[in-house]
């Protein structure tokens, strides 16, 4: 009913927005992936932060080699069945609000890879937002997973978002003592 | 390019341990001696010490499954390199289909214990006097050996 235009007028330097956008934008703007390059994915993974493709201009070029300071993780290359409790961990420790990208065929469904060995796709174990195709994908492929992942942080809301527990109870219980 | 022993080197040897060494095979300009399993840490030691073999390096190690059909079914397979001579030799030793066991070499090349773990870990194939005989690249509740012939290639439902 006017209200913002009253303010605009009387508090020029102020600017009003919703909670939501501002935050979201926030997030979106300074995504800090998670180094977890397991095979050839990673060489495409690291070739995203050279000059030539700059993921620099998403905010997405801080990769962090701690999850404590990490949103979102970059699964890239073929998970092994003894990898994928130590992923699981990294996935655990990182703080929420976080997120998945699916890098290549492999860490989405196991790709050549259908053998005892590797995880026949990487959502058996955590929750992904993008999957990437390729084998391994083009650097474009992955920045382009960045921007979908991207515009779906931008639709999120604070409400919507729930708290998923960070560790299974005994566990949770185990370090509280 | 590495060399193989001479002619007078596997003579000799054949006759040092004629018990021991039940066959050889050349080809390629490789040899390959067949080693009783019993007599596997004598023969090992021996090529290592003795000067005229000096064998000081266990360049590979590893096993060989050679048919569910076949008895002996394994294989394990030691090749062996003299840094100060040149030379290379191969080294064999068959074992039967059930409970397959050999003496470990750790005592004579450390550089087995990783080696003899892996061939553990892919065939099943136990050695004895081993100090830390755990798996070493499937995880550690697997219960399968995926190298032998029987073993699917896409495991079992339950892993």
């Amino acid at each position: 009913m006017g209200l913002e235009n009253k303010v605009v007028n009387a508090l020029p330097e102020v600017l009003t927005t919703r909670l939501d956008w501002i935050v979201n934008w926030a997030r979106k703007s300074s995504l800090w992936p998670a180094t977890f390059g397991l095979a050839c994915c990673a060489i495409e993974m690291m070739a995203i932060t050279a000059p030539r493709n700059d993921v620099a201009r998403f905010g997405a070029e801080a990769f962090r080699a701690s999850p404590r300071q990490a949103d979102v993780m970059i699964v890239a290359g073929r998970v092994s069945k003894k990898m994928a409790p130590v992923l699981r961990r990294i996935y655990d420790q990182m703080p929420e609000p976080k997120w998945v990208i699916s890098m290549g065929v492999c860490a989405s469904v196991g790709g050549i890879f259908d053998n005892y060995a590797i995880l026949q796709g990487v959502d058996k174990i955590v929750p992904v937002d993008v999957y990437v195709p390729g084998c391994p994908p083009r650097p474009e492929g992955l920045i382009y997973a960045i921007m979908k992942l991207q515009e779906k942080i931008q639709t999120d809301s604070l409400r919507d978002r729930p708290d998923v527990p960070m560790l299974e109870e005994p566990a949770l219980a185990g370090r509280e003592a | 390019m590495a060399k193989a022993p001479s002619a007078e080197d596997i003579a000799a040897l054949r006759e040092r341990f004629s018990e021991a060494i039940v066959g050889v095979r050349e080809g390629l300009g490789e040899v390959s001696a067949y080693v009783a399993p019993a007599f596997l840490l004598e023969v090992c030691r021996y090529l290592r010490d003795e000067p005229r073999y000096q064998f000081n390096l266990l360049s590979d190690l590893t096993g060989v499954d050679l048919g569910l059909d076949q008895e002996p079914r394994f294989e394990v397979v030691y090749h062996l390199y003299s840094i100060p001579l040149g030379h290379r030799l191969r080294l064999k030793a068959q074992l039967p289909s059930e409970g397959p066991s050999i003496d470990s070499v750790t005592p004579i090349w450390k550089t087995a214990n990783w080696h003899e773990r892996e061939t553990f870990d892919m065939f099943g194939i136990v050695f004895e006097g081993h100090p830390d005989l755990r798996r070493i690249l499937t995880p550690d509740e697997f219960q399968w050996h995926p190298l032998r012939k029987d073993f699917p290639v896409r495991g079992y439902d339950d892993f």
